[in-house]
């Protein structure tokens, strides 16, 4: 026979249309090619010109076809027809929704707006909700930040005016040592992935600290595996070694940061606080001329080493005293090597192979720049080191301190905004006193004061009423954790709850899975949200929720606004809010329908529109008291938060040749598609790095509306809000802390990084730590209603280091019972060698609750999968004190996750039944289940 | 037709790092995506919302940890999808023809129209990619995407398997592997990339490159420790040391 | 590999049907009429009832005469081949002898040929695959000519012929297990070579690719506990052959008796060799199972 093959299609049509968008399969907002064929969605890919993903897309970003088809999507407005947690719902109209949902909020308004507490999950569209929220007139208004990451972003603000999180990045085009901290994935997932693929490439190291070695740590050169909780000791330790060593950037010091500032030494309520002049400038010593000057005179070259003498006291520069502090050697490799698990030399090599290529490898860029004090430098100076951080650092309830230890390190370096280290993405740097302040004065049918959340300056800005009782259902900036910028989310339904500190009415949340994966005790707050009051009414009178999908939360509420999904609604990824900036550039983006929805829902933002008009809230009407918006399209380009400053910076003016300020444009929408979705406003060259002191970055963000006026600052090695915090709690100033945090504000709220121990009460006899980490190809629990998605990672074992499986006889497919302070599950377990060897670990947010998602109730989600959330509390133990404390970061009120301590041991089976345990009674799925087969082809 | 082309024009293939793969999955579900829209039958699912989820993918990718003699255990992500052996025992013993090794450039294909599912070929790939897709009878298998990499319907830079573009960590490279000067040649010398198995004697196209060296840092010591010589013992003389180094300023 | 009901059947079934007619086809025993009769639809119903059931399993069924075309690689194809030759021809052979009472030797003996030769191809199916060190060996095809032979001397009423066969069928049955058990670890492959990273430490299978189940680990992946297949191997070696020739030494006089007996040697011999198959599928391990971190 001869050769012969099959002549086959090499150019097969591959779509009809490519529709530019956003995906929303997670918060990291890639651009996406949406290709259609007979109008329906046929492929997704990468969009190769936008500036996040530059073509790349993960697996749940590719699975988007599989998300839109979904059969959990909801279909219609519901309304609770059984008791809470049944899931037994009527679809209604969405006018008798609306109906129903200004029947509650509207008297609420008039008389008490703070009974209204409005929580939004991880969407970014805050700077609206917020909007709505205030001109609802409620305090009772944050994000998820509280429970995911506000150590990082508070952490970073307070101390460089800006944070790792999304927010920046390092210089993957000039860095050649990346040392990465307790991170799994992180919202810049395509990003860091494709950084990482390119700094391998040309050969740059990289370090992954992580109890954990899999994904990013898994491809790092060296393995870090440390204790969870202890990275400041870690990162104190090298601190010490490499100031010991004198192996720190004196030049950046003295020039950018407070390294060089005097502090007050005076006994007093000043004590602590910077020396100032009449004009409030933190004052240093001029080298040039010995003189005490401000800060940012031109010219000025601040002294790192100069005392100053005033009425027999000796006012020492910041650096003095960290000197003292972490020269101590305490913070020795020695001494921090046991409790870290990292032996000695090991942390020694590792700070020495920072040196080297932070010193060594030095490099300049030929680029001119012009700082703030008018000094021109010819070139500028790189240092090929970079870090980035994140839940790992920041979910401990010392993650602040922590958080604060890394920016420290990095700053001592000399590598934050520098070539080569880590440098900021617009809107950001951007000091504290650029951030507002925390808003809480409600009046009755008015709007509040001002926005909700900030950032405090010290005692005074606490959201405190006239009793000193918290202002806000969440206790946020009270003393219990005083600086919680973001709110604190995990607390509001158990303070609802408990009344404490007020009882509220309605409680509205949108897209966070409050009953399931998102909460801390999920039992327990199960309960809460089902509990009933003597009189049989719930004694969390009213909850709307708002979510796309059949997820566990549905159940819970008492009416549900059905959303679209990301493909077919408009969405605004906003400089106002956390947009997709790129150190090079200020970026922001939209989402447009695509499709059109096939059921009986509406976008959120749309239907708080179409609330706030029902209620007439000031802010959403006219003078004539007609509806300033139709929709949230409409508001996207009509909205102004300032003259000529909107939700969206492309496109403005009339012909929409400006960027950043100018007059509303009418065609916006339609120039972002054209454009692909997105805009880009690159950063001048000369702008591109030692932004906050760099003139030309200054001016450019001024004319694009991210600042008012330049506001270059210095980076805040010794924060002086704390130091405000410590001294009220010495007993200076009016507003002071109730006795029994005074001790513990004046340990934790140090102006110089620390590293302390979280609050073990409790722990004895649980000694081994547990840990979640997020699966790259799931998006908490999204991802299990994806076809695709949920053959990857339909369950989830308990994965255990080598020694706790062989101590406790384990083999892979036995169940283990895992039992913590507050609680016990039993569950599958697997061998796992590349870990820590004392702690354990699964993947969050995998285990599902029996009947949702459209999923069959035997789903190996529902009866393997588990949550370590049951063993977690959002309060420690009982101490006997009487009080419960948070189990969360004293500092910001960030909810420690990653502080729990179990114990392990073998188990037969639940029952015999094999499903992990605990297990809850099936809920009933308001969409029914999904089908039995997939053949998914769109143009057949 | 079942007889292996004596050679081919090229050898189009599949460069794999395992130094840089972090294990995301991505290139799992691009393949799945393209391949369910494009080329033959679509991948189908079997229970997909129910107890025992099961499906057709052309591309998966494994983890294994690995236990050197000294030194932490490291853990490598593995993706995998057809090798487009230039020997391919899966060609050789298809009985009906379905199942060729294309001679312009090496891609070993399934004609999905001849093929009867009888399952040999998958018996005989010793690597696990092919996979009989359950709700058409026929065996499925990685294209190499041929359907795009000539595809004058998209531009020239997305000519390139779909698992290659999506890529987030650029792991994945594409190209002639018979080609000395090729780019994914010169790679395979610089980085010994290696062969699957090559006991079996089937002579994969695809490459994998090898993780670098792990945790050597330590071993290091000696070249970095002079970095650390302090300056100071205790914070006094390291003020003064400051105060001397400032002068130079 | 997982031991799908139908190639366990078709394998059982066609290797004693052919090894019935090779028998035939060389005459032994030279039959004609009714009784030829009786013999060609047993041998013709076990070949083509085995071949039958090996389309049991296929995608396309409709298809499957594709399956003749590709000779020339594909031991599939050539079983095809052989085995609808071997059926024409000894269908021929049968005609003669059941219709016309004539024993057309020389057709009978290329059919003969031909009936082992589609045995053989059937083993080589199995036998040419690397990726199953237990099958890739030669006493594969040994052991399935040595089965069909024994078995088609046995339901030929060979006593003589059958009686060594039985014993040499048995020793290649021993033999086989012995090397099959060592086959992996003696192919050199292992998840060292699978993924390449052997020379850097010990290789261990971690996750898997997917939580979800999927073909391979349906079609490749089979785990027989040891104290089972234990059990199944006396069982397959008692009654596929210890059974058998202690029955057929046994010293009956009565033709009925014998006959009784012969016949339950045969039934003993069946059930013996289809529990061997079983074995044979249940017990192969495909290296892929190796990357899964199974066998
Ligand atoms: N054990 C443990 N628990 C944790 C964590 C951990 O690390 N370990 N991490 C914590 C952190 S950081 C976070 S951020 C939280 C996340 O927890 P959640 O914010 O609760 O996360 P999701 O599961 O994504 O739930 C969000 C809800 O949004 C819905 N949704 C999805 N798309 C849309 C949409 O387009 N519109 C609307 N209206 N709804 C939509 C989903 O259906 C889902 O019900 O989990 C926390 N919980
Ligand atoms: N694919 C995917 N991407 C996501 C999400 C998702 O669900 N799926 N969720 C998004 C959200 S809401 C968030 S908040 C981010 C979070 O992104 P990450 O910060 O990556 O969050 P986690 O997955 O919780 O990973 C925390 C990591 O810290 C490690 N760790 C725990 N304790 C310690 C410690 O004490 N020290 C050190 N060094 N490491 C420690 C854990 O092992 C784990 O690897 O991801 C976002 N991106
Ligand atoms: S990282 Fe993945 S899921 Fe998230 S936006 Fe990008 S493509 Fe979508
Ligand atoms: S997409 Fe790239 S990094 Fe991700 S699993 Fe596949 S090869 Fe690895
Ligand atoms: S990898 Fe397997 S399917 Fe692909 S050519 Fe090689 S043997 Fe055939
Ligand atoms: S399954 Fe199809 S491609 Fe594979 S050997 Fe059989 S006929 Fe050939
Ligand atoms: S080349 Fe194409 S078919 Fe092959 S694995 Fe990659 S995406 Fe899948
Ligand atoms: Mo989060």
């Amino acid at each position: 026979m001869t050769f012969q093959q099959p002549s086959i299609e090499l150019s097969p049509k591959v779509s009809d249309e490519v529709r530019k968008t956003t995906c929303y399969m997670c918060a990291c907002r890639c651009g996406i090619n949406v290709h259609m064929k007979d109008g329906k969605v046929a492929y997704i890919e990468g969009n190769r010109d936008h500036p996040v993903n530059k073509g790349v897309l993960c697996a749940k970003g590719s699975a988007g076809i599989m998300q839109v088809n979904a059969p959990s999507r909801l279909r219609a407005p519901l309304k609770r027809v059984g008791p809470r947690g049944s899931g037994e719902f009527e679809e209604i109209s969405w006018d008798e929704a609306l109906d129903i949902a200004v029947g509650w909020l509207g008297p609420i308004r008039k008389s008490n707006p703070e009974k209204l507490a409005f929580f939004t999950g991880r969407d970014q569209s805050q700077s609206f909700t917020s909007f709505w929220a205030q001109n609802f007139g409620t305090c009772n208004y944050a994000a998820h930040g509280g429970f995911c990451s506000v150590n990082m972003a508070a952490g970073g603000i307070y101390t460089m005016g800006g944070a790792f999180w999304e927010f920046g990045q390092p210089d993957w085009d000039h860095t050649k040592l990346f040392m990465l901290f307790g991170v799994a994935e992180d919202h810049d997932s395509n990003p860091i992935k494709a950084g990482i693929g390119k700094i391998k490439k040309r050969g740059a190291k990289v370090i992954g600290v992580n109890p954990i070695r899999s994904g990013y740590n898994a491809v790092a050169d060296e393995w870090v595996g440390i204790t969870p909780g202890t990275d400041g000791l870690f990162i104190l330790s090298m601190v010490h070694v490499l100031m010991k060593a004198g192996k720190i950037d004196l030049e950046y010091l003295s020039r950018y940061t407070n390294a060089p500032v005097l502090v007050n030494a005076t006994v007093g309520p000043e004590k602590g606080l910077f020396l100032r002049d009449e004009n409030d400038k933190p004052l240093v010593i001029d080298r040039a001329t010995g003189e005490l000057t401000a800060f940012d005179k031109p010219g000025v070259r601040p002294d790192l080493a100069a005392t100053y003498e005033r009425d027999g006291v000796t006012h020492r520069p910041v650096f003095h005293l960290m000197a003292e502090r972490y020269l101590d050697e305490s913070y020795a490799p020695e001494a921090v090597a046991e409790q870290c698990g990292i032996p000695a030399s090991r942390i020694r090599a590792i700070a020495a192979d920072i040196a080297r290529v932070a010193f060594d490898e030095a490099f300049e860029l030929d680029q001119e720049w012009t700082d703030f004090r008018g000094e021109t430098h010819k070139t500028m100076k790189g240092r090929p080191v970079s870090f980035h951080s994140m839940r790992g650092v920041s979910a401990h309830a010392n993650g602040f301190q922590t958080c604060r230890a890394l920016h420290i390190l990095q700053i001592l370096l000399g590598t934050v905004e520098v070539p080569g280290g880590f440098r900021f993405k617009p809107p950001y740097p951007k000091p504290v006193e650029a951030h507002p302040t925390p808003h809480c004065k409600v009046t009755p049918d008015s709007p509040l004061d001002g926005p909700h959340l900030g950032f405090v300056r010290g005692p005074e800005h606490l959201a405190l009423k006239e009793d000193g009782s918290p202002a806000r259902i969440d206790k946020a900036f009270t003393w219990e954790n005083p600086m919680s910028s973001h709110g604190l989310m995990h607390m509001v339904i158990s303070n609802a709850h408990a009344g404490d500190p007020y009882k509220i009415d309605t409680l509205f949340m949108y897209m966070a899975n409050m009953s399931w994966n998102s909460t801390m005790n999920t039992r327990g707050v199960i309960d809460m949200l089902t509990d009933k009051d003597e009189n049989g009414d719930y004694v969390i009178p009213h909850i709307i929720y708002s979510d796309a999908y059949s997820s566990e939360m549905v159940a819970y509420a008492d009416l549900i606004l059905p959303d679209t999904t990301y493909l077919e609604r408009h969405d605004c990824i906003s400089l106002l809010d956390r947009p997709i900036c790129e150190a090079d550039g200020a970026a922001d983006a939209i989402r447009w329908p695509v499709i059109e929805p096939d059921r009986d829902v509406v976008g959120f933002q749309s239907a708080l529109i179409l609330l706030a008009n029902k209620m007439g809230l000031p802010g959403f009407t006219n003078e004539d008291g007609s509806a300033k918006y139709k929709d949230y399209a409409d508001y996207i380009v009509n909205h102004e938060r300032k003259p000529g400053i909107g939700p969206l910076a492309g496109f403005r003016g009339e012909n929409g040749d400006k960027s950043g300020r100018g007059e509303v444009n009418p065609d916006q929408l339609d120039r972002y598609i054209e454009n692909g979705g997105f805009f880009i406003e690159h950063v001048p060259d000369d702008a591109l790095y030692y932004k906050p002191w760099n003139s030309a970055y200054q001016d450019w963000a001024v004319g694009m509306g991210i600042y008012d006026s330049p506001q270059p600052y210095l980076f805040q090695l010794y924060s002086e809000p704390m130091r405000k915090f410590q001294l009220a709690a010495e007993g200076y100033g009016d507003r002071q802390p109730p006795d029994h945090l005074r001790d513990r504000t004046k340990e934790t709220l140090d102006p110089l990084p620390i590293w302390y121990e979280t609050d073990q009460h409790g722990n004895d006899g649980f000694t081994v730590n547990a840990l979640t980490q997020r699966p790259m190809a799931m998006y908490h629990s999204w991802g299990t209603q994806n076809a695709w998605l949920r053959q990857l990672h339909g369950r989830n074992p308990l994965y255990v280091p080598t020694k706790l499986m062989r101590e406790h006889g384990l083999q892979d497919g036995d169940w283990a019972r895992v039992t913590s302070p507050h609680g016990e599950i039993t569950v599958p377990v697997m061998e796992m060698a590349a870990l820590n060897h004392n702690t354990v670990w699964t993947w969050n947010a995998i285990g599902k609750r029996k009947g949702a998602w459209a999923l069959e109730e035997d789903a190996p989600e529902a009866t393997k999968g588990f949550l370590l959330n049951h063993l977690i509390h959002e309060l420690l133990p009982p101490k006997g004190d009487g009080l419960r404390w948070a189990n969360s970061d004293p500092v910001t009120g960030q909810a420690a996750w990653f502080d729990l301590k179990v114990k392990i041991e073998k188990a037969a089976a639940p029952d015999g039944l094999s499903e992990s345990l605990p297990s809850f009674d099936p809920i009933k799925s308001p969409v029914g289940t999904g089908p039995a087969e997939l053949k998914w082809k769109v143009g057949k | 037709m079942t007889e292996l082309p004596t050679s081919t024009d090229r050898k189009m293939g599949l460069v794999i790092d395992l130094d840089t793969c972090v294990g995301c999955h991505a290139c799992v579900i691009s393949c799945k995506g393209w391949n369910t829209e494009n080329y033959g039958a679509p991948l189908s699912d079997q229970n997909p919302y129910g107890a025992d989820p099961s499906g057709t993918f052309l591309n998966r990718v494994h983890s294994y940890e690995v236990q050197p003699e000294k030194g932490h255990a490291q853990l490598i992500h593995f993706p995998k999808s057809c090798l487009h052996c230039e020997d391919a025992p899966c060609v050789t013993v298809c009985p009906t023809g379905a199942s060729y090794k294309r001679v312009e450039d090496g891609i070993v294909l399934v004609n999905e129209s001849n093929c009867i599912g009888c399952g040999l070929c998958a018996w005989s790939c010793p690597y696990g990619a092919r996979e009989l897709d359950l709700a058409e009878g026929v065996m499925k298998k990685c294209t190499l995407c041929v359907d795009r990499i000539y595809n004058e319907n998209l531009p020239e830079e997305d000519r390139v398997p779909s698992c290659v573009r999506t890529c987030p960590a650029g792991a994945r490279h594409f190209g002639d592997l018979g080609d000395p000067s090729s780019d994914v040649s010169k790679l395979v010398a610089e980085r010994s990339g290696m062969d699957l198995m090559p006991e079996m004697g089937t002579k994969p196209v695809n490459k994998y490159l090898p993780p670098r060296p792990k945790d050597t840092v330590e071993e290091e010591i000696d070249i970095l420790a002079p970095l650390l010589a302090p300056v100071a013992e205790e914070p006094k003389g390291f003020l003064g040391w400051l105060d001397k180094t400032l002068e130079k300023f | 590999m997982h031991p799908a009901p139908s190639v366990i059947i078709f394998t059982t079934l066609s290797g004693l049907g052919f090894g019935l007619l090779f028998f035939l086809g060389l005459g032994l025993p030279v039959v004609t009429g009714m009784v030829a009769f009786v013999f060609y639809a047993i041998a013709f119903g076990l070949a083509v009832g085995g071949l039958a059931a090996s389309t049991f399993h296929l995608g396309h069924p409709e298809r499957a005469w594709r399956a003749f075309t590709q000779w020339k690689t594909s031991w599939l194809s050539r079983e095809g081949v052989c085995a609808v030759a071997a059926l024409l021809v000894m269908g021929l052979y049968a005609i003669g002898a059941v219709f016309l009472g004539q024993n057309w030797s020389a057709l009978g003996v290329l059919g003969s040929v031909l009936s082992l030769g589609t045995v053989f191809t059937t083993s080589m199916i199995y036998t040419q695959l690397k990726t199953i060190p237990r099958w890739n060996m030669k006493l594969t095809p040994a052991m399935f000519l040595s089965f069909a032979l024994a078995g088609g001397a046995l339901l030929a009423g060979q006593v003589s012929i059958a009686l060594p066969l039985l014993a040499v069928a048995a020793l290649v049955q021993l033999a086989y297990w012995k090397y099959g058990d060592d086959a992996l670890a003696a192919s050199g492959t292992n998840l060292g070579t699978a993924t390449g990273l052997g020379d850097r430490g010990a290789v261990r299978a971690f996750e898997p690719p997917h939580t979800g189940s999927n073909y391979l680990l349906r079609e490749f992946v089979h785990v027989v506990g040891r104290k089972h297949a234990q059990k199944l191997r006396v069982i397959a070696f008692g009654l596929g052959f210890a059974l058998p020739l202690v029955l057929l030494l046994l010293p009956f006089e009565s033709t009925m008796l014998k006959h009784t007996v012969a016949g339950l040697a045969v039934l003993a011999h069946l059930a013996g060799v289809a529990a061997s198959r079983w074995l044979f599928f249940a017990q192969a391990e495909h290296v892929v199972g190796l990357y899964y971190g199974k066998r």
